[in-house]
Parts: structure tokens; sequence; C-alpha cells
């Protein structure tokens, strides 16, 4: 679903990543753990083409991202096609950014009727049930700030899903939440994993990334330190920087 | 460290002595003085005129001169917001001759006094005596006369407007400028374009920021529009100024219109008031009640609890 070679990105003369290859086959859970700075998020948004990747190559459902390649040169894709193949991408963020002036309904209604052009009863009836599936069927009226940060961010998680992606991001979602919402907002993502949706997670989880995680990727400093079965991982890390990120965190 | 978690007596109520405002006193005494002088003036005052403010407050020049006023205060305030919001937009572009251009007019009609621009429209038949519609360089289809397409209305229009729209685009600018980075990514990854993002997600929450000055601005255009003297547009201050002509009274009728601007803007103000709390829905401050909704309130409490102190002194 996934396919990283050799991915570098650098702002100005810092970089980012360097150089990371990595693989996700479709119904995976990748999880990506790492310090921060380590460029795990960078990645994330390199996958959905929020940032422009320097060198390498990235697909995504076998195609390349954000680029076209013809006649042995890229192109760069137009904003339209760009859009398109994002709609196929779901994004759940740190920081939720749910759309402040919509309720949990509009907010997850907002992209299908207006990128996909999908009928308004179509999408009202999958919108109530998706906030259904995520425990919030009783907040459906209500505005972001009228909800604890685990019920924004499980209405971030609709949100992403009402566009019936093939593949969902997420950018450390339980990061700025209360110790005790962190559950209700893993019991989601639990759940869509069991439901086989392709993930690449970066977290801070190491309970989750155990238990949910196929695969774990450890980054450091732009590059890929090690990567295994996740309960091998943990148990029994083979570089000292693994070690000394695990013994730190555990 | 002592913790008492169970729930102690009660102490009794705490009745301080206030302190004591001998300042406030002076200065409210010395208001009170100076109030009461301005008011035996305006009464004993005959030049003050109040019966010529009062007879020609409501003649048909006069309300056609408010009308004339309100109708160029709107359509230069239209103008004004649909070419900011346009060159605002162009002026945050990725695309480097869209936001030059946006600068180069922002820099123009923000760095040239409002009075010149509308003398220099009222002028431009001198400048342009023909108008005409056609293939730039190539044929042309429609020939007009400056001095029939460019009336008054439409000089003291380009004028005001032009004016509006360049401060009003660093408005929106700024209203742009203050949404989270993250609401651009968060429509950006639910694949929405740059122009759907920015109307649905980024105006309406840059609208907060936006509508308190949006207010001033329309108070001040409607201030403003009294320049339109100038190109002999017929509004609130050029009818004035003919009556005063005639009948050589200017305090009695400046007063008058003064009145008639500061009931206009005072309607303004109160629409203002209402457009805030409209774009505020869903902001984390909780909105004070409306003046009707407090008096509505301060009824109920008045009537549930008729001694209550608090339903008295409260604000």
């Amino acid at each position: 679903m996934v396919r990283a070679e050799a991915v570098h990105k650098r702002y100005g003369l810092l970089e980012v990543l360097r150089g990371i290859t990595l693989e996700v086959a479709p119904r995976e859970v990748m999880c990506l753990l790492g310090p921060s700075g380590s460029g795990k998020s960078t990645f994330l948004r390199c996958v959905n083409h929020l940032e422009k990747i320097n060198s390498g190559r990235l697909y995504v459902d076998g195609s390349l991202v954000g680029y076209e390649e013809r006649g042995g040169r890229l192109h760069e894709l137009p904003e339209r096609e760009v859009c398109r193949r994002r709609t196929e991408i779901g994004m759940v963020f740190q920081r939720f950014n749910l759309f402040p002036h919509m309720t949990a309904l509009e907010n997850v209604v907002e992209a299908p009727m207006l990128v996909k052009k999908e009928p308004r009863a179509v999408v009202m009836t999958r919108a109530r049930a998706l906030l259904d599936r995520v425990g919030l069927s009783n907040k459906v009226d209500a505005y972001p700030n009228q909800l604890s940060g685990g019920q924004q961010q499980r209405v971030a998680i609709a949100r992403a899903l009402a566009m019936e992606p093939k593949l969902m991001l997420f950018d450390e979602p339980t990061s700025a939440l209360d110790p005790e919402l962190v559950g209700e907002v893993l019991d989601v993502i639990r759940a869509l994993a069991e439901d086989g949706m392709t993930m690449i997670v970066v977290t801070h989880e190491i309970g989750f990334a155990r238990e949910v995680g196929d695969m774990l990727v450890f980054m450091d400093e732009g590059v890929v330190v090690e990567s295994g079965v996740p309960r091998e991982v943990l148990a029994n890390p083979q570089h000292e920087r693994t070690k000394a990120f695990l013994s730190k965190v555990l | 460290m002592t913790v008492d978690s169970a729930e102690g007596h009660r102490p009794e109520e705490i009745r301080a002595v206030p302190l004591r405002h001998p300042g406030r006193w002076a200065a409210t005494a010395v208001l009170l003085v100076l109030a009461a002088m301005l008011v035996h003036d305006t009464v004993t005052n005959r030049h003050f005129g109040w019966g010529i403010v009062d007879s020609y407050f409501l003649s048909p020049p006069i309300v056609q001169g408010v009308e004339k006023t309100l109708e160029l205060t709107f359509i230069a305030m239209a103008v004004g917001v649909i070419l900011g919001v346009g060159f605002a937009v162009m002026r945050l572009s990725p695309n480097p001759i869209l936001s030059g251009a946006a600068w180069l007019y922002i820099w123009f009609f923000r760095g040239t006094p409002v009075y010149v621009q509308l003398l220099f429209w009222y002028f431009i038949s001198y400048l342009q005596p023909t108008i005409s519609l056609g293939i730039p360089f190539g044929p042309e289809f429609v020939h007009m006369s400056a001095n029939t397409l460019v009336t008054p209305l439409v000089a003291a229009i380009l004028g005001l407007g032009l004016n509006e729209g360049a401060y009003y685009a660093e408005i929106v600018r700024a209203g742009i400028l203050s949404v989270d980075h993250g609401q651009f990514e968060a429509a950006q990854s639910l694949g929405m374009r740059r122009a759907q993002l920015m109307r649905r997600i980024v105006l309406p929450q840059a609208m907060r920021i936006i509508v308190p000055p949006t207010g001033n601005e329309t108070i001040s255009m409607l201030k403003t529009s009294s320049l339109a003297v100038v190109v002999t547009y017929p509004e609130l201050l050029y009818k004035t100024q003919n009556i005063i002509a005639a009948t050589y009274e200017p305090i009695p009728l400046l007063i008058m219109a003064s009145f008639w601007y500061l009931l206009m803007t005072t309607v303004l103000t109160i629409g203002q008031y209402y457009v805030e709390r409209y774009y505020a829905r869903g902001s984390s401050f909780a909105l004070p009640l409306t003046p009707i909704q407090r008096i509505r309130r301060n009824l109920t409490t008045l009537r549930r609890a008729p001694f209550s102190t608090s339903a008295l002194g409260g604000p």
C-alpha cells in the first residue's frame, strides 16, 4: 500500500529524512516510534504530499506521490490530481484540527459533500453511523469546544473515515490528551485495525504498538534504526539507540 | 502538610468596611458642573437654532440626501469588500505576479488621499475622453464618452470603493493569517482544493477577526461619503450645504446633519454587535447576553426573588 525508497527531505540545510526505505502491506498496521525530531511526523506528511520529498521515491497504492513519471522525467501533478489522491488517505493530527465553526456532524459531512460531491442524504447517514461507531452518537450537534480532547479526536477520526480512505495516517493521536482520555481514542484505532484498515501510526504508546502493530519501525535522526515485529523489537532491541530510547519510555 | 478532607463548619460571612474613593467623588463633581454649564448654554444660546434644526430634519431634500448617503455607503462598501477579499487572497497566493499586483494596488490606493482619488475620477475625462470595450490592441466594439459613463455616483463609488478595497484587503489578510495552520492541513488532508478550503474553512474562521474592523470601516465609510460633495454627488452634506447657501444658517444645519450621521452610525453599531455574535459561534469565549436578553433575565429574576440584592446590584 505504501512503499518508500530512500526518501530524503530537507528544510533548507537541515536534512530531516535521510533515506527512509520501508513498505506497508495492505491491512497492515505500522507503528512509527522514535524521539521527537527524528522525522516520524515529517515522513507521515510526505505520504499525503503535505510535504514534498527532495529525493527518493514514495508510492501509495502503486502510484507515485505528488508526481507522475513520463518519458523518464518526473512531472508535478496538478492540484486537482493531488487533491483526488489525498481523498484516499485519511489523516488524524496530534492537535485534532477540527473545524471549530462547525458541529461534530458538520465536521464529518463537510468533505464528502464538498470534495466528493456525494448526495447529502447518503453522507448524513454515513456520518451518523461513523459518529455512533466512535461512541459519540449523543454529541452530533456539539461544537468542538464543547467536547473533551478524547471526544474531539474521535470526531476527527470519524471525519477522516467519512472519505472512505484506503489508508489512515495517525500523527501522535494521543499525545495532546489527558492520560485518562488516551484509552478511548486507542480503542477506536484498535477497532479500525481489527476491521483491516491499513494504517501508519506515529505514537509514543509502547503498549499500543506492541498489541496492535503488525510492524514497528524505530526512527532516529531521519533514518530507520531498527524495524520488525513489535513484540520482538520491544523485548530485544538490537541497536544501542533503540535500547536507550526504550529504557527511557518503558 | 495537613489536609482535612471532611467538610468542616462554615465560618461566618465576611462583612468588611468598603474602601472609600474620595477621588471619584471629586471627579464626579467636576463633571457634573461642566455638564450643567453645557446644558445651560445649549438651552439659552439662541444661535444653536433648535427650531431650524427641527424644521429641516425631516425636510424632503435632507431625507433624499440621507437616502443617497446610505446608497453610496453600501455600494462603495460592497465594492471595497469584494475587492478586499480578492486582493487579500491574491496577496497570499504562491504566484509572485499575483501577490505583487495585489501589493502594488494596496500600496497605491492606501498611499494617496481619498480626496485626491475622488477628484481624479471626477476629472477622468481629461485623461481618457472616451472609454471603449473591445479586444486589447485590437478592434473596439463599444464607444462611450467618459462624461456619460462616469456620473457623480460612479465617480464617488470608484473613489471610495477602490480606496476601501486597499484597506479592506489588509483586514482580510490579517484575518486569514490568524487562522491556525492546522486548519489548512486538516482541510488539505481531506482533499480540499485551495479555493474550497478558503471558502468553507478559512474565511468563516477569519470572519471573527474581520467583522469588528468591518463595522469600523462601514461607519468610517458613512462619514467619508460626505467627501463625495467634491464630485457633486447629492448626498446628505451636499444637500445641507445647499440649504446653508440659501439660508445663511450654518450652525443649526450642521447640527442637523450631525444628528443624522449619529443616528445612522448608531444603527450600524447595533447591527455590528449582532453580526459579531453570529461569527463567534464555536469560539472558546462564552457569549455575553444581548441587552434584550439581559433585560428579560433581570425581569424574571426580579419576579422570582423581589428582595434579592444580587438581582438589583448585579451587572
